[in-house]
């Protein structure tokens, strides 16, 4: 079970990079088909290997300390949101599982009893890389955009959870296994909680800093926000440890509300234990590919906000909302369960 | 036996970042460094089985208050801490008034031990199910009370931040 579990582990590990490897080329196609242009095409086929081209250019930029930056926070800001953006994966099941040789092995990498709270903590915590990283660049564009990253995070991570709550409320526990699990078939949240599902998903893509909610490194403003000072592979760290947050909040938004690896007609007796479990990796990243597109697609259609419109409908609208949201999934479960 | 050698790795981790709170020179490292306090706290409450109680004081002291403080501290740009040069006497009376603290509460620790039976300890009260049936049946009125006390305590911050006049 020991060996299982690592080799699952560094497949998510590898995986996530990969894949957050391969949205930077996928957007970057996406935004030229939205400009009615090409994309990145020169790099092999189709150019596929822009994602290489752009690691190994990254790899052999200068790097650059700012004079009078703090050396070891200045270092300690792009490794702790790489670190922070990795974590949240290790409670998220990646699949139904399959059998081999009569044990049962669950694509989980810990199923522990409080996992929607780890979630949240580990996003709380998300905030420190951007705020060291932003403070220790010594630069006030680098602080303007560090403090409007935290005070934008501190407030939609309160909305988050009370729309989390409802979930919780519904499945009586706090473990995204049950979850899950409470999803079977074609069961999912999404049905139960559609205005639940709005507000997360604001929530999310104010929380992973993206468009329209990219006010931290709003170019126009703050010339790169928390990140102006960075350069090679530290910004790549900060750019890449973005993508991999998308990735997971598609993950975790697929797992809270639509289902996770569940997919309709996964109970039909012609598809064995093993059959199911592979299909429903396949299915759940499906859902995560759907929700990583989403994300560019707004990305490249809305206009940004404004900062008080941010902080406005963060606080005077969603939390409103959450907390109705939350007394009606109370009232559904008293009058229907 | 790995929970022993666990124990260890975050008391001294608890014990080192606390002590960096009080010696840091910059203040941003000392508010860095209590961060690093309360995630080593948390991982002692995890040893104890109170995963409820670990992940919240993550989510509030790491999370939130910590951030604020780290706030304040960029934005009063406190770079160098200001030297206030205290005079003897103060020092002498803070290192004795540190040390009578110490005494006490190594004293009441000691006390502590013996009354302390280690076998009758239930180790499921940290889960959040159970925890949750305790503040909402045992404890109801403590519980209710001070979530009053911090609506009110919310409240009266947002009466004081708004613009007189309007």
């Amino acid at each position: 079970m020991l060996i299982f579990k690592l080799i699952l582990i560094v497949s998510i590990l590898l995986l996530s990079l990969l894949i957050a490897m391969y949205s930077t080329l996928f957007e970057r196609k996406i935004a030229g088909f939205f400009q009615d242009r090409f994309g990145p095409d020169r790099a092999g086929p189709g150019g596929i290997f822009q994602p290489l081209a752009d690691g190994l250019k990254l790899f052999f930029k200068e790097e650059f300390m700012p004079a009078k930056a703090d050396k070891f926070l200045y270092i300690l800001g792009p490794s702790l949101t790489m670190l922070v953006a990795l974590l949240t994966s290790a409670i998220i099941p990646w699949g139904p599982g399959i059998t081999f040789k009569g044990t049962h092995y669950y694509f989980q990498v810990a199923d522990i009893n409080i996992g929607v709270l780890y979630s949240f903590a580990v996003v709380s915590v998300g905030v420190y890389g951007i705020m060291i990283g932003g403070w220790a660049s010594n630069n006030k564009f680098s602080l303007l955009g560090a403090i409007r990253a935290s005070s934008q995070m501190i407030s939609y991570e309160l909305t988050m959870g009370l729309s989390i709550i409802a979930i919780v409320m519904m499945t009586g526990s706090l473990s995204l296994k049950d979850i899950v699990t409470a999803q079977h078939g074609f069961n999912w949240n999404i049905w139960y909680q559609p205005l639940g599902f709005l507000i997360f998903l604001t929530c999310a893509y104010a929380e992973c800093n993206r468009s329209p909610f990219d006010l931290p490194e709003c170019e126009t403003e703050l010339i790169g926000g928390y990140h102006t000072e960075y350069s090679s592979m530290k910004l790549g760290f900060y750019l890449f440890a973005e993508y991999i947050n998308m990735f997971i909040s598609s993950a975790m938004i697929s797992t809270l509300y639509f289902g996770g690896y569940n997919f309709p007609f996964m109970d039909s007796p012609a598809l064995s234990v093993n059959a199911v479990g592979i299909i429903g990796t396949f299915v759940l990243f499906l859902k995560i590919g759907f929700f990583g597109f989403l994300y560019m697609w707004i990305r490249w259609t809305l206009p940004r906000f404004r900062y008080d419109q941010l902080m406005n409908l963060g606080w005077k609208k969603l939390i409103p909302v959450a907390v109705i949201n939350m007394i009606l999934t109370g009232l559904g479960i008293m009058i229907f369960k | 036996m790995l929970t022993k050698y666990l124990f260890y790795f975050f008391s001294i981790l608890a014990i080192f970042a606390s002590v960096m709170v009080l010696m840091s020179k910059k203040p941003i490292h000392s508010v860095l460094y209590l961060t690093l306090a309360f995630l080593a706290i948390a991982g002692h409450f995890i040893l104890l089985n109170a995963q409820f109680i670990a992940i919240v004081n993550v989510i509030v002291y790491a999370g939130a208050i910590m951030v604020l403080f780290l706030f304040t501290v960029m934005l009063l740009n406190l770079n160098i801490a200001i030297e206030h040069q205290k005079s003897n006497l103060i020092k002498i009376t803070a290192v004795i008034a540190a040390g009578l603290l110490f005494v006490t509460i190594t004293g009441a620790t000691k006390k502590l031990d013996i009354v302390y039976n280690h076998n009758q300890v239930v180790t499921q009260i940290g889960m959040v199910k159970n925890l949750g049936k305790i503040l909402f049946s045992d404890f109801r009125l403590p519980f209710e009370v001070s979530g009053i006390l911090f609506l009110s305590a919310m409240v009266g911050t947002v009466m004081l931040g708004k613009k007189t006049g309007d």
